[in-house]
């Protein structure tokens, strides 16, 4: 449990994000505790990326305030955006590794840019990542076109925790993994989670890892959170959306095979 | 923020570490984590407390790793105690890493490194020709399947990049050989003037242009403007796996995207070559007139003499060989990109600078054809 002392990792107050004369984010609020996995589910469309994106500063917001780890983020100030970018490490769904450097160098990348430290360290803290996440020294020498999809993630993840960042973004983790990938992957985020004291903002529809890994869920719809806590709340919610949404076809096997 | 710390602590053989282990430290904790504090080798035991260590990362607790790992080495038995219960798990998950040697690459013998990329290259030139004329045969048959059925043409394409790669090529085409025919008139004036002869600047300029170069400048323009996006546009549907999904279509790529291509680049380069030609006639005409003070009458009287309809068709009959060749090459390399995007990069250019020493060498062989049979 966070201590009350503490400044939430991620704060979200009143933001409006909007494309044209539609606004996709309408008001929304939003804390994410240190050290907690907080899952965001929404309709397809609805937003999610954008809230992510918009909180990563790819998008700039209309109005509303973003504060990372307490530090209000100013998007026009490059060097102080810098800084705040240290803090947090970026798994984006298509990996978005480097396409030109191998796997080793796309995880040496971000701290060969932010760290003075000699090669040989470089290439051993490297190695370690790959090895945290599963990979193997190998899989460090090939290109990110020779990966399959699951190793991609991974490599991906090595490479945004790269600078130990204390807030880790993902999005849509396991879309595109196979149930055994997908699971593993959950097992990942988790023990990475309890070993470096992550706190992980994570966009997914799989309602598995809701269940595993998330310890409070988000929902998010028409542009705001409407309902936020732990799984079994949501799935016991009065929310027309939410219901709908934990209470498909697909939610109710998922329910029954589980229980 | 306090440095951190690796110190010989009270008893004789422990070590404690304090203050912060993380990567804003890189450097004060490199240096600490090379020069180890020697160890009596009487002592078996090395203690390390970590009691005092503010904050760990992956970094600090690789580094720790790496002195208790050089320790080892030295025949010692290096024990951590203290160690506060939030970097436990860490630390054992770092323990597990980078247990295998590092493969070194054996030192190779750098006239073999040599002489190997010459045979290597020497046979990517054959592997280069093969992939060209198999695009060739490609084209071919895929042609000749369009000659049995007219209607699997696919005319809308083809009429998409008949607009594209002619219509609007035509401001730039005309512009640049407009001014190449006006700076070769210049150039003729100026030095045929010492002599007297600046009138046969009209000879020169009107079998320079219709001959060889209207058609060389107007294709070495399309292979820039054209090739290179005929390349970018397949290379990057082959690196999303789109000629794959065609494929699975039971559609040949070679006559959805390929034909429709080349049929555009062959139609359109010979009406290009014959704007650019005139465009650069009229430049010349232009410049004689008010560099060389030749009036337009006497320019157009003496080109009516001094060119005839050979020159033209000899510069026009080449022109839709060499957008075959240009749309071939652009396209089989398009087909070679790989997963990265500096793939395509070197693909297009390799397109680009292969289709212009192509054109340039196919110009040469129809010169030494058309001398042969005396046009």
């Amino acid at each position: 449990m966070p201590e009350p002392s503490q400044a939430p990792a991620i704060s979200v107050r009143n933001l409006t994000v909007g494309f044209g004369e539609k606004n996709v984010l309408d008001g929304l609020s939003l804390d994410v505790h240190r050290g907690e996995v907080l899952g965001l589910v929404g309709a397809s469309g609805g937003g999610k990326s954008v809230l992510l994106r918009t909180i990563i500063g790819l998008i700039p917001p209309r109005e509303g305030r973003i504060a990372i780890m307490g530090a209000e983020t100013d998007y026009g100030d490059t060097a102080a955006m810098q800084d705040i970018g240290r803090h947090w490490g970026i798994l984006f769904q298509q990996g978005a590794l480097f396409s030109s450097l191998t796997i080793q160098q796309n995880v040496q990348f971000p701290m060969r840019e932010n760290l003075e430290i000699s090669q040989t360290l470089l290439d051993e803290l490297a190695t370690a990542k790959l090895e945290m996440v599963g990979l193997s020294p190998d899989d460090g020498n090939k290109f990110p076109s020779e990966l399959s999809g699951g190793m991609t993630k991974r490599a991906a993840l090595a490479r945004a925790l790269a600078l130990d960042p204390e807030i880790v973004f993902l999005d849509e983790p396991t879309s595109g993994l196979d149930p055994i990938s997908a699971s593993d992957f959950d097992e990942l985020i988790s023990t990475l989670q309890q070993t470096l004291g992550l706190t992980v903002f994570m966009v997914t529809h799989d309602l598995d890892s809701l269940n595993t890994v998330c310890d409070r869920v988000a929902a998010l719809s028409d542009g705001k959170i409407v309902e936020v806590g732990p799984i079994e709340q949501l799935v016991g919610s009065q929310h027309p959306w939410v219901r709908s949404y934990f209470h498909n076809a697909r939610a109710r096997t998922r329910a029954t095979e589980t229980h | 923020m306090s440095d951190p710390t690796l110190t010989r602590g009270e008893s004789p053989a422990g070590l404690v570490a304090s203050g912060p282990w993380t990567a804003a430290q890189s450097v004060s904790l490199e240096r600490l984590a090379a020069t180890l504090p020697s160890i009596d080798a009487q002592k078996k035991n090395v203690v390390i407390d970590l009691s005092g260590v503010e904050q760990l990362d992956t970094l600090g607790a690789w580094l720790l790793e790496r002195v208790i790992r050089r320790y080892q080495l030295q025949d010692l038995k290096p024990t951590l105690v203290g160690v506060p219960e939030r970097f436990r798990g860490l630390l054992e998950k770092i323990h597990d890493v980078n247990r295998r040697p590092p493969v070194l690459q054996p030192e190779r013998n750098r006239l073999a490194v040599w002489l190997e990329r010459i045979g290597r290259t020497t046979a990517g030139l054959y592997t280069d020709f093969a992939y060209f004329l198999a695009m060739l045969g490609a084209i071919g048959a895929s042609l000749g399947g369009v000659v049995l059925r007219p209607r699997s043409l696919r005319a809308t394409s083809t009429v998409y990049h008949l607009y594209r790669v002619g219509w609007q090529a035509v401001p730039i085409v005309v512009l640049i050989t407009f001014l190449i025919g006006g700076i070769i008139a210049q150039q003729g004036i100026f030095h045929f003037r010492k002599f007297g002869a600046d009138a046969y600047v009209v000879d020169m300029v009107g079998i320079l242009v219709l001959r060889e170069i209207g058609v060389l400048i107007v294709s070495i323009m399309v292979a820039g403007r054209s090739g290179s996006a005929y390349t970018a546009e397949l290379g990057s549907m082959k690196m999303r796996e789109e000629i794959d999904a065609l494929r699975t279509m039971g559609r040949d790529p070679i006559s959805i995207l390929v034909l429709p291509r080349v049929v555009a680049l062959v139609c359109a380069l010979p009406i290009l070559t014959f704007l650019g030609s005139m465009a650069a006639l009229y430049g010349g005409g232009l410049v004689a007139w008010f560099y060389g003070g030749m009036s337009p009458d006497i320019f157009i009287a003496r080109l009516r003499e001094a060119v005839s309809v050979t020159h033209f068709e000899v510069g026009i009959i080449k022109a839709p060989f060499m957008a075959l060749v240009i749309g071939a090459v652009a396209c089989s390399e398009g087909f070679r990109v790989k997963g990265s995007a500096e793939s395509l990069g070197l693909q297009t250019t390799t397109s680009v600078v292969k289709s212009i020493f192509l054109v340039i060498v196919l110009d040469g062989l129809f010169a030494i054809f058309f001398a042969s049979i005396g046009m």
